[in-house]
Parts: C-alpha cells; sequence; structure tokens
C-alpha cells in the first residue's frame, strides 16, 4: 500500500475534512460525539484553508441546535453550500427545520455522529435511537461504518444532494466509529472535484432567494391545496436512490472502492442472513466470513447504506435466494411499535416484494428482529455467532435483545462469550492509563506513527470513565497487514501496559492478557521490589500465562527529563522498545520525529525534554524475573464495604469494578431513579498527596473545608465525651470561638476521596510561624497516611453532625460545621463549581430540589456508577434531576410549580381539618416562621405530631394531608447549569423564569466557557480570550446576564466569586434562598479550560474581582421597599489592571502570542469596558428605585 | 563640546544611552527617548526562564487536562501560529529599529549554556545593532563552585559570540571573586563590551504576610561608588568597551563614571523617575560642565581617573576602605 493518500485519523475529522472542501456556511453548536467535526472545521477555516471553490468556509457557532439549523436554513435558502453536525437531542431539535429544508427540496448534507437519546438517562454513547427519530422529516439518510467509510459517504452524499435536490443525513456511530482512529485512503481534491457537479452548484445558486430574482417561500397553504403539492416532491424522492447509486460507480471509478446502496457479503448461498447498519456491519461481515471458511456455515450479512429512500427493489435483489432465516438488527429502541424500525422496513420491503414478484427466495424466509448495542454496548463476534446460532431454530426469537442478559422479559440470547474470530497477524496492545498521563495521546501518535511509516494498517479505539478527576483510560490498539474490521474492544491483548500502578489494586489489569504477552509496568519500584507488591490475581496470571513482564519507574524518568507527571513519552518508548512492530531504533526515530513534528513550532524546550524522556525511558526499563510461585498475599480489591446497602454491593461495586455489562435487566429500577449517598463507597485513591491537619498552627478559620471541590476536607466541633474512643492519631483542638465554648474542633481529610488538588492549602491562612512555608494543613504522601487517616475519617464520619439550629451565624465558619450534603464527586481536581454546589446543600440540601442543566454540574452530578448528592442521618438531602440542556430554567419552575401546587393542598386542608387537628397546631403550623434554621426544625417536629394526628383519623382528606403534609415545611427549588445553559442555549427559558414571581433559585456556575463538550466559546466567553470557534481570540465582551436579570426590577441578582470574598458568597447564597421570588447567583468558576494549574483557581478569582473583570454585588428588590438602592455593589474599586488579571491565564495568552498587536487591543478595549462597566454599577448603585415615583437620584 | 564616544566598535554622539527598562520596551517609549537625544537604546532582556516556562505552562496547560473525558478530548483551541518562543519579542525589536535611528541593542538574559542562545541569532536577524548578554545567575545551590558558574558563563559567551556578527556586550554582577580576571576571559570568549554592574531585585519581607516579596527600587548616586570602582580597575586592563548601569542620575554622576573609564553611561531609575526630557537636561549640563572644566572634548576625559591614570590608585585598593574605616567615628 501507498502511504501516499493514506492518514491516519478518526472519523470526525476525515468526515470534516469532506465537509469543509465542499461547504460555504458551516453553522453549528456543539454536542457530544459530534463537537469534533466543527472544532476541526473552525481550526482549518482559521489557518485559511479553502473549499474546493478557493474559498474558506465561513463558521459560525450558534446558540442551539435550532439555532444552528435555522441559520443553515437561511444559508440554503440564500444559496451557499451548506452543512452542520449534530447528535442525539441535539439532532431532535433539528427536526422542525429538517421537514421544511426538505420540503422545499434544498441541497444540504449533514453529518450525525449517531448518539443514544436521553430517556431514563443521558447517554453521550452510539446507538441509532436519535437518526430514526427523523425518519420522517424527508431526508435521505445515508450510513457509514467505519472511519474510511465515512470519509467516503461524506462525498458521496454531497454529491447526491446536490442532484437529487434532496436534504442528506450522513450518519457513522457515535464513538465507535466518529472517535475510531484508523489508517484510510484520503480522496484528493480531484476526486473531490470530479464527484461535484459544478453545474448542480450552479443551480443551488440560481434557486437562491434574491431581490435581484424575488422569489417567494414558506407559504401557508389550505385545504384545497396542501395535500396536492406535498405530493409534487415525490419524483425527486423516488430519483433519489439511483443517483446515490450512479454516483457510487462514480466513486468506484475515481477511487477503487466499492460501495451499494445495500451490500452483502458472506455464503453465496446463505440460508441465515443478518440484516443491520452501522459499525456492526464491520463486525459481522468479519464473523460471517470467519464462520464460512472455518466451517462452511451459509450465512450472510446485509449491509444497509441508503436507509431513506428505502429501495425495495434494490434490497431485495442481493438477498441470495437460498435465505430462509433473516435477523434484522436495529441499534435502537422503539417501545410500544410492532417493531424496531429496520426490522419494520425489511418486513415491509419483503411484503411488497413479494406482492411485486420481485422476490428471489425459493421460500419465504423468517424474518425475526434484534435490539443491539444501544449507547455504545459491545457487539461483538460472539454475540454475532449466537444470532446465527438462534436462527439455527424452527422459530428463532422475535423482538430478542443480544449483548446483555434480560431476565425481567426474557429478550436476550444467550450465547458463547469465547467465539473469537480475531486473525493472528493483528498485534493487539491495551494500555491502561490516567486521563492527566497523557496515555491517549502517546497511543494515537504511535497509530499515527506506525500508520503513516509502515505499510501495516492501524486502528485505536479508546474507552474512557466517566470521572473528569483521576479517571482511567483505556486505549484498545490493532495493527495489522489488511484494513482492519473488528469495530470491538480487545480482550486478548498480545501486549498489555499499565501506566498507573494504583490500577493494579483496583483493576484485574491481565484479564485482557493472552498467553505469552508481553506486559509493562509503570511502578514506583525498582525490579527487584516489584514483584513483591503485585497482587496475587496478577502474579497468579503472570505465571500461568508464561507472559514476559518489564518494569519501569516512569514517574521518576518523567520528573528526571522535566516532564512532570506527563509519563507519556517515556511509555511510548517503551512500547515501541518491546512491541516489535517497528525495528527498535527506527521506532525511537519516528518517535522523536512524532515528537518534533508536533511540538517544534512550540518550543525547543518541549522538545528538546521529550527526547529526554525517550533516551531515558529505554535506559530504565528492566525485565523483571518471574519466580514460579505465587507469593503475594494481598489481592485487588473490588469489591465495597460491608457496610454498603445491597444494591451498592450488588450493583454499583460490579460497575465501579468494570464490570457493569455483566449485570441483567431485573436489577435495573425501570424509570432511572437511582440511590443517592453512592460516592462514598469508590475510594479512588487518586491523590498523590494530601492535606495533613496541624492543629498548633490552625486558626478554624473553616475556609479550607469551603473551598474543597470534593468534600474531602471537613470540620467537626464534638463534645469530648464523644471522643473517648478516637484513634490514637485523631487530632482534636479546644474550639476557640463562644458559641461553642469547651467543645472541641478538628479538620479532618478524607484521604481515599481528596483528589490532590491542593486548593485547601492554598486557601489556608494561617501559617507556622517558625516555618511560614507551612500552613495549619500542608500536602503531605498520601500512601504514608492513608491507614491512618482512613482511620480517622472513619472516626469523624461517625461523630454527631452539628444540630444546624445551633449554629447561630452563617457565615463561612458556621456553614462549614453543616453535614455537606454533596461529596466525591468525579468533577476536576481543583474545580471552581462544585465548591458552590457543596455550600449551596450545607445551607439547604435537607429540603432542596434541584433542576440540573446538562453540562458539567449534571456529569458530575449525576454519572453513574456513584451519586455524589447524599442524606443525612435523617434521610433527607437533595432531590435531583437533569432534564435536557435547552430547558432547565422551565424543568426548575415546573418543580415550584409542583411543590407550590402540593404546599396549597396541603394548607387547604390543614384549615379543612382544622377542628379535628387542633386551631393551635393547625395555626402554628399555618403561620410558622421558617426563615431561620430553629424555625424549620421546629416546623418539621409539629410536621411529626400531624402526622401522628393524621394516622388516627380515617377521612380521605386526612390520607390526602397525610401524603402532603412534608411539603409544609419549606422546600428550597434550585436551578442550576453552567454558562453554555444560562447565556446560550437555556437562556430564553432562563429569562421566562425570571420574569414570573415564582420562588426559585438559579445558580449559574460561569466558567465562561462550554466547559464539558471541551471549551467552546459562549456569550459568557469574555473579550480577548480564546476558546474553540473563537480560536483568535473573542471580539466582543461577554453578555452581562446580571444586568439582564436587574432589569426586570423584582428578581435577587448577585454576583460572587468565592475565592474573592468568602463570607460574600455564603451571604449571597442565604439571600438569593430567603427572596420569595425569583433569584439568579452569577458564580465566577475558574475551569481547567482557562489554562492554568487549578491549585491557583481561587488566586485568579480574586484577581478578577480586583481587576473589574468581575465585579461583586448584589441587586436585592426588598431593599426597592426600604428606600434604599436595590443594587449593592459589593466589590472594592479595580486595584490591578485587567491585563494583570488575562496574563495569569492561557486562554489569552495564546492570543496574545498568536497576534501581540490584536490582544493588545483586545486587551485596552477589556481594560475600558471593564472601567466603563464598574462605573454603571458604582453609578446604578447609587440609584434608589423608589415604590411611589419612578426613580430618583440619592 | 565633543561629546563622541565609540561602545563596541558603535559611533555614537555622546556617551548617554538608555538602559533597559520599561520605557525602552515600546516603539512610542523609545521614539520619544530618540526625540529626547539618547544616543542608543537597550531593550529589556528576554529572559530564558520566560521563555522555558511559556513554553512549558502552555504545554501543560494544553496538554494535562487533554484525552482524559470522552466529551472533551481538549479544552482549548490548537492554532498552528500559536508561538511561545520568543517571536513576540523579536517583533518587537524589528518595530523599534523601524521606529528610531538611533542604535538599538537587545538583551538576553540567562544563567545556561543551552538551545535558548540561538535567539541571539535570531535577535540579529530581527535588526538589533549589538547583544547585550545578562548573566544573572544566582548560585543557592552549595555543591556548585564559583569556579563552575564562571566557566559556565564563560561558555555562554563564546556560544553566543560565535553564532552572531554584532557585537555582544556582557552585563555582570560584582558578585565574583575576581571581577578583573573573569572580565579578562569574557573578552577573550568574544565579549566586545562590559556592563558594569546589574543590579539585582532584591526580596523584601512582609512580617505580616510572612512571605518574602520581589522588590524593585530605583538606584540612587550613592550606587555609583561601587560601579566607579570597577571601572577605574578595569579601564585600562581591559581590551573591551565599558558601560556603567546603575546610580548614574547627574551630569556629575556621568562624568565620574566616563573619568573612571566608562565609554558609555547607561540611564534607567532617573529616566523612569523624570520622563525621557531628563536626556536632554544631562546632555546640557555634561556640556556645560566639559565646558567650564575646559576639556577639548569627552575623550580627553575618558579613563583619566582609572586604576593606571588616577593620582591616587590606592583609593580603589584596599587602603581606600581601612581610610573610611578609620575617618568613621562615633560621636
Amino acid at each position: 500500500m501507498s502511504h501516499t493518500d493514506t492518514s491516519t485519523l478518526d472519523a470526525n475529522e476525515a468526515v470534516a475534512y469532506v465537509a469543509h472542501r465542499t461547504n460555504e456556511v458551516v453553522a453549528l453548536y456543539p454536542i457530544t460525539p459530534s463537537s469534533p467535526m466543527g472544532e476541526f472545521i473552525d481550526e482549518w477555516a482559521m489557518r485559511g484553508k479553502t473549499n474546493l471553490w478557493g474559498g474558506i468556509p465561513r463558521i459560525e457557532q450558534m446558540q442551539s441546535e435550532g439555532g444552528a439549523i435555522g441559520a443553515a436554513h437561511g444559508a440554503l435558502q440564500a444559496g451557499a453550500l451548506t452543512t452542520t453536525f449534530t447528535a442525539s437531542q441535539g439532532l431532535l431539535l433539528m427536526i422542525p427545520n429538517m421537514y421544511k429544508i426538505a420540503g422545499e427540496l434544498t441541497p444540504f448534507c449533514m453529518h450525525v455522529a449517531a448518539r443514544s437519546l436521553a430517556t431514563h438517562a443521558l447517554s453521550i454513547f452510539g446507538d441509532h435511537s436519535d437518526v430514526m427519530a427523523c425518519r420522517g422529516t424527508g431526508f435521505a439518510m445515508l450510513c457509514s461504518a467505519s472511519v474510511q467509510e465515512a470519509h467516503d459517504m461524506a462525498c458521496i452524499a454531497q454529491a447526491a444532494t446536490l442532484e437529487s435536490r434532496v436534504p442528506f443525513m450522513h450518519f457513522f456511530d457515535g464513538f465507535r466509529t466518529s472517535h475510531e482512529v484508523a489508517k484510510i485512503h484520503m480522496l484528493s481534491d480531484a476526486v473531490l472535484r470530479q464527484m461535484m457537479d459544478d453545474d448542480l452548484v450552479a443551480a443551488h445558486r440560481a434557486r437562491a432567494l434574491t431581490p435581484d430574482r424575488p422569489m417567494l417561500r414558506g407559504t401557508a397553504q389550505n385545504p384545497d391545496t396542501f395535500f396536492q403539492a406535498r405530493e409534487a416532491c415525490n419524483p425527486y424522492h423516488l430519483a433519489t436512490p439511483n443517483i446515490v447509486q450512479r454516483l457510487m460507480v462514480r466513486f468506484e471509478e475515481l477511487t477503487g472502492r466499492q460501495y451499494h446502496l445495500f451490500d452483502y457479503v458472506g455464503h453465496p448461498e446463505a440460508e441465515r442472513v443478518l440484516i443491520l447498519m452501522g459499525s456492526g456491519t464491520q463486525t459481522a461481515d468479519q464473523t460471517a466470513q470467519r464462520m464460512w471458511e472455518r466451517s462452511g456455515e451459509k450465512v450472510g450479512v446485509l449491509k444497509i447504506r441508503l436507509v431513506r429512500p428505502f429501495s425495495i427493489k434494490d434490497f431485495v435483489r442481493i438477498l441470495p435466494a437460498t435465505t430462509e432465516k433473516i435477523a434484522v438488527l436495529d441499534r435502537t429502541k422503539d417501545p410500544g411499535s410492532v417493531g424496531e424500525p429496520l426490522y419494520l422496513d425489511v418486513v415491509s420491503a419483503l411484503r411488497e416484494a413479494q406482492d411485486q414478484g420481485i422476490l428471489p427466495f425459493k421460500n419465504d424466509p423468517v424474518v425475526v428482529g434484534g435490539r443491539y448495542g444501544l449507547s455504545s454496548k459491545e457487539f461483538t463476534p460472539a454475540m454475532i455467532h449466537g444470532i446465527y446460532e438462534e436462527l439455527k431454530k424452527d422459530k428463532p426469537k422475535n423482538h430478542f435483545t443480544i449483548g446483555i442478559h434480560d431476565d425481567l422479559t426474557n429478550t436476550s440470547l444467550a450465547y458463547d462469550e469465547n467465539f473469537n474470530v480475531e486473525s493472528d497477524d493483528i498485534v493487539k496492545a491495551v494500555f491502561f492509563g490516567l486521563g492527566a498521563d497523557g496515555t491517549v495521546g502517546a497511543n494515537k501518535n504511535s497509530i499515527k506513527i506506525i500508520g503513516e511509516s509502515t505499510n501495516n494498517y492501524a486502528q485505536g479505539y479508546f474507552v474512557y470513565d466517566s470521572k473528569k478527576s483521576g479517571a482511567m483510560t483505556i486505549s484498545h490498539l490493532r495493527f495489522g497487514p489488511r484494513p482492519i474490521r473488528s469495530s470491538y474492544l480487545i480482550t486478548k491483548a498480545d501486549f498489555v501496559a499499565c501506566h498507573q500502578f494504583t490500577f493494579m489494586e483496583k483493576t484485574d489489569v491481565l484479564d485482557m492478557a493472552a498467553p505469552g504477552a508481553t506486559f509493562l509496568l509503570n511502578a514506583p519500584y525498582s525490579v527487584d521490589e516489584i514483584w513483591d507488591h503485585l497482587p496475587r490475581e496478577a502474579q497468579q496470571q503472570i505465571i500461568d500465562k508464561k507472559l514476559k513482564c518489564f518494569v519501569i519507574d516512569a514517574n521518576s524518568v518523567a520528573k528526571a527529563t522535566g516532564m512532570g507527571s506527563r509519563i507519556n513519552t517515556v511509555m511510548q518508548a517503551c512500547f515501541f522498545a518491546l512491541s516489535g512492530v517497528l525495528p527498535r531504533d527506527e521506532a525511537l526515530e519516528q518517535i522523536k520525529n512524532a515528537i518534533k513534528k508536533t511540538y517544534s513550532k512550540k518550543g525547543e524546550e518541549i522538545v528538546r525534554r521529550n527526547f529526554a524522556a525517550v533516551d531515558e525511558a529505554i535506559v530504565h526499563m528492566h525485565e523483571i524475573p518471574i519466580p514460579t510461585e505465587v507469593t503475594a498475599t494481598e489481592s485487588v480489591h473490588l469489591s465495597v464495604s460491608d457496610s454498603a446497602p445491597s444494591f451498592v454491593k450488588e450493583v454499583t461495586a460490579l460497575m465501579m469494578a468494570g464490570k457493569g455489562d455483566q449485570l441483567p435487566v431485573s436489577v435495573f429500577p425501570p424509570d432511572g431513579t437511582w440511590p443517592l449517598s453512592t460516592c462514598q463507597y469508590e475510594k479512588r485513591n487518586i491523590a498523590d498527596t494530601i492535606p495533613i491537619w496541624d492543629p498548633k498552627v490552625c486558626i478554624q478559620c473553616n475556609k479550607c473545608a469551603l473551598v474543597c471541590p470534593h468534600a474531602a476536607i471537613r470540620t467537626k466541633v464534638s463534645e469530648e465525651t464523644d471522643l473517648a474512643d478516637a484513634p490514637d492519631a485523631y487530632q482534636t483542638m479546644d474550639y476557640k470561638a463562644k458559641d461553642f465554648r469547651g467543645m472541641k474542633y478538628t479538620v479532618q481529610v478524607a484521604p481515599e476521596d481528596c483528589t490532590g488538588c491542593g486548593v485547601c492549602v492554598m486557601a489556608c491562612p494561617a501559617k507556622n510561624k517558625a516555618e511560614p512555608k507551612l500552613k495549619a494543613i500542608n500536602m503531605q504522601p498520601q500512601r504514608e497516611h492513608r491507614d491512618v487517616e482512613r482511620e480517622n475519617y472513619d472516626f469523624f464520619l461517625n461523630l454527631p453532625e452539628m444540630d444546624r439550629a445551633k449554629v447561630a451565624r452563617l457565615d463561612v465558619k458556621g456553614s462549614q460545621l453543616l453535614e455537606p450534603l454533596f461529596e466525591y464527586s468525579g468533577a476536576c481536581a481543583g474545580c471552581g463549581e462544585t465548591p458552590y454546589v457543596k455550600l449551596m446543600t450545607q445551607l439547604f440540601g435537607d429540603r432542596q430540589i434541584i433542576a440540573n442543566a446538562t453540562g458539567c454540574s449534571s456529569i458530575y452530578g449525576g454519572n453513574l456508577p456513584t451519586t455524589p448528592y447524599c442524606t443525612n442521618s435523617d434521610g433527607r438531602g437533595p432531590a435531583w434531576s437533569n432534564s435536557l440542556f435547552e430547558d432547565n430554567a422551565e424543568f426548575g419552575l415546573g418543580m415550584r410549580l409542583a411543590v407550590d401546587s402540593h404546599q396549597a393542598i396541603a394548607t387547604r386542608l390543614i384549615k379543612q381539618l382544622a377542628p379535628q387537628l387542633g386551631e393551635q397546631l393547625a395555626s402554628d403550623i399555618l403561620e410558622a416562621d421558617q426563615t431561620i434554621e430553629s424555625g424549620i426544625d421546629s416546623q418539621r417536629e409539629r410536621i411529626v405530631i400531624l402526622k401522628d394526628k393524621l394516622k388516627t383519623m380515617t377521612t380521605s382528606e386526612a390520607r390526602h394531608l397525610e401524603q402532603l403534609a412534608d411539603y409544609l415545611v419549606k422546600k428550597s427549588v434550585w436551578i442550576l447549569g453552567g454558562d453554555g445553559w444560562a447565556y446560550d442555549i437555556g437562556y430564553g427559558g432562563l429569562d421566562h423564569v425570571l420574569s414570573t414571581t415564582h420562588d426559585v433559585n438559579i445558580l449559574v456556575m460561569d466558567t465562561e466557557v462550554y466547559s464539558n463538550t471541551g471549551g467552546q466559546a459562549s456569550k459568557a466567553t469574555p473579550l480577548g480570550a480564546a476558546a474553540k470557534f473563537q480560536a483568535a481570540g473573542k471580539e466582543v465582551h461577554k453578555k452581562d446576564l446580571g444586568l439582564m436579570a436587574m432589569s426586570y426590577n423584582h428578581a435577587y441578582v448577585a454576583s460572587i466569586a468565592m475565592g474573592a470574598k468568602d463570607n460574600h458568597t455564603v451571604r449571597v447564597f442565604r439571600e438569593a434562598e430567603s427572596y420569595p421570588g425569583p433569584s439568579i447567583i452569577i458564580a465566577y468558576s475558574h475551569c481547567i479550560a482557562h489554562g492554568y494549574d487549578m491549585i491557583n483557581g481561587l488566586d485568579q478569582q480574586k484577581r478578577a474581582v480586583d481587576a473589574g473583570i468581575w465585579p461583586l454585588y448584589r441587586y436585592d428588590p426588598r431593599l426597592i421597599e426600604e428606600g434604599k438602592p436595590p443594587l449593592q455593589l459589593d466589590s472594592k474599586p479595580a486595584s490591578i489592571p485587567v491585563m494583570d488579571y488575562m496574563q495569569n491565564e492561557t486562554r489569552f495568552r495564546m492570543v496574545q502570542k498568536m497576534d501581540p498587536a490584536r490582544f493588545d487591543r483586545l486587551a485596552k478595549q477589556a481594560q475600558k469596558q471593564t472601567t466603563q462597566r464598574v462605573s454603571m454599577y458604582q453609578q446604578l448603585a447609587q440609584l434608589t428605585l423608589s415604590s411611589k415615583s419612578n426613580s430618583q437620584q440619592n | 563640546m565633543n561629546l563622541k564616544t565609540q561602545y563596541m566598535g558603535i559611533d555614537l554622539p555622546h556617551p548617554l544611552i538608555a538602559g533597559a527598562s520599561p520605557l525602552t520596551d515600546s516603539v512610542d517609549n523609545a521614539k520619544q527617548l530618540e526625540d529626547a537625544g539618547i544616543a542608543m537604546i537597550c531593550m529589556p532582556s528576554l529572559f530564558e526562564e520566560q521563555i522555558l516556562r511559556d513554553q512549558m505552562q502552555t504545554h501543560f496547560a494544553y496538554e494535562e487536562p487533554a484525552e482524559s473525558f470522552a466529551e472533551a478530548l481538549t479544552y482549548m483551541p490548537a492554532p498552528e501560529d500559536f508561538r511561545t518562543g520568543p517571536e513576540e519579542y523579536l517583533q518587537k525589536i524589528a518595530d523599534i529599529k523601524d521606529a528610531v535611528n538611533v542604535p538599538v541593542a537587545a538583551s538576553l538574559n540567562g544563567y545556561s549554556p543551552g538551545g535558548w542562545l540561538r535567539f541571539a541569532k535570531l535577535i540579529e536577524e530581527a535588526g538589533a545593532d549589538a547583544l547585550e548578554l545578562n548573566v544573572y545567575d544566582l548560585p543557592t545551590d552549595p555543591t556548585i563552585s564559583g569556579q563552575e558558574i564562571e566557566q559556565r558563563t564563560i561558555k555562554m559567551v563564546e556560544q553566543v559570540c560565535d553564532k552572531v556578527d554584532i557585537p555582544v556586550t556582557v552585563k555582570l554582577s560584582p558578585f565574583y571573586a575576581s571581577p578583573a580576571h573573569l572580565a579578562q576571559q569574557l573578552v577573550g570568549a568574544g565579549a566586545e563590551g562590559l556592563v558594569i554592574f546589574n543590579r539585582f531585585y532584591q526580596a523584601d519581607i512582609d512580617t505580616e504576610e510572612l512571605q518574602a516579596i520581589p522588590y524593585a527600587m530605583l538606584s540612587t548616586s550613592s550606587d555609583l561608588l561601587l560601579r566607579l570602582r570597577w571601572l577605574a580597575i578595569l579601564s585600562g586592563q581591559i581590551n573591551a568597551s565599558l558601560a556603567v548601569t546603575g546610580g548614574v542620575h547627574t551630569s556629575l554622576d556621568v562624568v565620574k563614571s566616563i573619568m573612571c573609564g566608562a565609554h558609555v553611561t547607561q540611564l534607567v531609575s532617573c529616566l523612569l523617575q523624570c520622563g525621557p526630557s531628563h536626556v536632554t537636561n544631562l546632555l546640557k549640563e555634561v556640556t556645560l560642565w566639559l565646558e567650564e572644566h575646559e576639556y577639548e572634548s569627552l575623550h580627553q576625559m575618558q579613563g583619566s581617573m582609572n586604576l593606571q591614570r588616577c593620582p591616587d590608585p590606592s583609593a580603589y585598593e584596599r587602603a581606600n576602605y581601612m581610610q573610611v574605616l578609620q575617618s568613621w567615628t562615633m560621636d
């Protein structure tokens, strides 16, 4: 194979390449897993890369998918070649416009990385539920099954839409294809040019709306004509299959790659045939071929490419006449229907073909349907083999599922999990890495090296876990002499690498090692010591499988070569040295070439250090002599503690151990409801260092606990008598303030839950006077302190929690004596959002309902296997739900309406039943003061009495009130989300909710960027900052959401930054919650997307406030009635230039480095705008809004 | 009055040049200095640590969060033309050179031989007329000997001089065991000038926050005395141009410096305090002083008070120390 026309890349890039070359306008909105397509095009456009016609596509990021398709529709109507990319619910938001675009016969090709729709739960992974929801739109639907096909079909679809005028949705499997890295043949410009007919482009332009040739579209039609007019498009849809097939033929002439609307592979006289589409066809193809070759089994696969319009004649034509049994496999679920969409299409098609007399079969085949692969569930040769086995039966199961164990409705098929079809000439390698250590990046790099410098084909697929901090990644790499069609994970690897030694303690890493495989381990132990540190399971497998084992202390090598914790280059060098995929010297040379290519423009020092890492790696890698017997006594820790609830033991524990695939259907709640408080069982042990308390220095400010993003450092005040059984190492000191004098105070770390971010130490204001580099908490090696602090923490947790009613001052210190009901989430180490969430639960968690917009906060808030929201000892805690990205304010408002309704009914019933309940109790309940904790406490006591009384009553009203009585205790409704939601996609709803008078509290955690999807610009992105889709630096200043909210006059509005003024933050939360109408808090949240070490996040928050970039304020409408200015500016006038703030963050610095003059202009503009904004706030803070007159100046 | 002098082979109309400071960091300021009559401009340094730090910080900021979470494989755009090298500095050299007619010296600040020295060539290509190599080195490691540090410095100078054709001057600190010996070796390594001496930013202590705080204090004329002594010692013994920096505020400071052997005087603190117009005043005053004292030219005065030519060389030597102590009496 010639390397000249090949490239190693993923399908997102492969598709984006074609889309960029063949379009003029790109309107988009980020959504996983399609976001990279837009990002690639944006990057290329910024570099000035042109399309086929010499123009640079215009890229516009919109506020939602609805906005993107609206803009695309407009661009199409005005005659531009236009595209967009999307997935999942984003695609659903486009549906209304898709009907329009198709109805208007508009050439348009969109690309979809097909993804599960959120139903009982959100999933970012792949299946066809989103694209199948678009079947009625009138779009043609063309499916790709591999990276190569995605590249090719992107071209064919674009060409076909120009000719047919039917808009095309080209789709491929999210993640499995969109994120698979593979070596493919690239389409040259010459080929693309020959596929795109300029006359058809001209025809598209000629249909454009223009005042020079005015036309009118989008009429409203009536019963007399709508129907007929709707049928007028039929010829175009009917012609489309032929057009696509003709273009496929032309494509084959140009490239040698052959495609048809439907492709059949397998035995020419197959009796059992599978019909499916997408990446599963690759595996099915491979399996059927192998079954035929191995044992002559008469099996085959029909691959569907053009799903819409569905060409019956082309479909039936290629089915073998010998076909007796057909299984149609859908990667979607259509509850309540006769069957899933493809199944219904096939059944209907066969019936029609029979009526038309074009069926090729000797006997009518049996047709069954089945579901597979929802949410990227593995779809393996073993499963396909299992389906073929099922088809051997006289009456194969219909509407089956495969790949799961359905013990509830018994839909699933059993199969032999050991069935395998992988060739021996494919090298299979698996790497266990930590997100932050660069393992995946290095592996992508390795694939490129092998793919682009040898004749081998290469494939890489990467599995990420659900956490944002300390996340484990598993890279699956295959290399071989032929194109690789294995669209499933490796189960038996020739090479296994474990890049973090801690994984050995909690994961059965060697389970994947094939006999005789090579095992490479990064460990902090020498070659002489390492054997004794391996768990039993590892030792046993090494001996049994005769593994060749190598060890390197990659962390030390990386540190010594100036690479910090980035061990990627070190481990990559070791892989090449051991794997033999390339001769060692050549491999190392290639790594260095790749390093130079990647980093030479980014800095000579980066190249130098990486080179040093390569050289040192080989020197420090050693083969481990393998003893003949297992000597270890320690085992891999896969279980949770005995005290865990049974659900955690039976379900969560398996999910945590990576064995969720084994769980049967019956263990799952049918409606997505999930228990709280399960993060506590995970004990991830991801921190290298943890904070250790020194009471001699501590001033008991509680700031450490406030700022901890993971609730992993806590404070408690205890009675001395409760400490009698304290562990020897448990530390306390006398509580200093008056409120709890005589009691003992403790700061305690959760050693196994801490992420080691160090933010607490940065926040600690107390310094050791003899050695000021030490504070009251100091980071110490976790391994050395783990056992002692684990025992201390267990004891700490079992001490009584503070009585909420007794905390008189709810400031920073007081708030941190309250139990957090949000703990150990999977948020990034040093996250700027979660301290706000934690504080919120400390203040209101036991009576809180949360509506959470999709985004970071919904992921760290509800991404399984574990849940960070938790309950107190009374079983109370935040009730939490995520609806969608775009509807969160409305979702929360709905919760408020329901709670108010329940409360109103309960109030009415209390009044109605007052004679029986006792007038005093009824009036006490109805008139209760619930503005302070003690008032709420008292009300809860009254409700207990009420319920006791109700139990003795027999009326239906009593039963009704009994059910609703708890709503008489004040409920706090919170609406949480990030700036992508609040400023962009959800702004319409947010604005509406603010316009009402309902008592909801909105917390906007403003990271000034779409953090969860990888740093795309939002309307909160500040002037001068680089973000995806604003790579050159944003030209306009961020939207002043607070000011817009203030304009209603009746909403409480506040701007906070915990790092700048922590007591202000606590005060704002309390004021907002106490305000009996809508309130909105805009919270500065530092983020890894800002490009600096998060340990400095709080300092940077302070800089933002000191520079005036982030003024602190409270707008409290209650003050209007008091005759005071409702706006209180709580930050001092700017004391540092805006530049001092900007220069600390890579997002600004990169703009400066790209174009210093432009940055200088933007920075000056930012300074001017900041000064103006602060000045405006200063003036507004003088403004008294009288309820009698319009306004008056103080 | 003929105030002409020569610095590293560059002819200058007079010895007042602008030393590295924020005032020499922008085109606008450079123009103002030229308008005020400055003879040459020395730009602030491109720091070795700054370049390395910038590169590594940006690298880690971009790379560390990447490829870790399925939804966000990266968190920042990756524009191809994002450079963390010296491009900005080089552009500034070119801009200032375009804007003014006086010679412009650029500066490199580092402490170790290495690849970063290639920036010297880039600085030359950007148009600088000379290069000031600032060998700021504060050895805190007790295992590193003075000899080792000196050898490192000499090697650096050799490497730089090999790379460029423009003249190179070395800005020294006073803290060497034998500054004169080192100076000789540096000249042997190719340096055409020496700048006497670097003023270090000292750390102050915040007694409330218990923090060491970098503290930049402007010089005064009293800082000049140390420099005068070493100018006098080096002048006549070293075959290179001498510049003085640190403590030149008044016309008399300029005169003393020239007498002790300086070919040029770098003005920094006085310009920061009084602005560029101070150059004009100083120039007038120096001219007046020379006229009043009936000098024929500046050249006549240059080095007249150095160790070889002054009437009492012991004043620069150990005897001077003893004399000062003895004259200091407690009342």
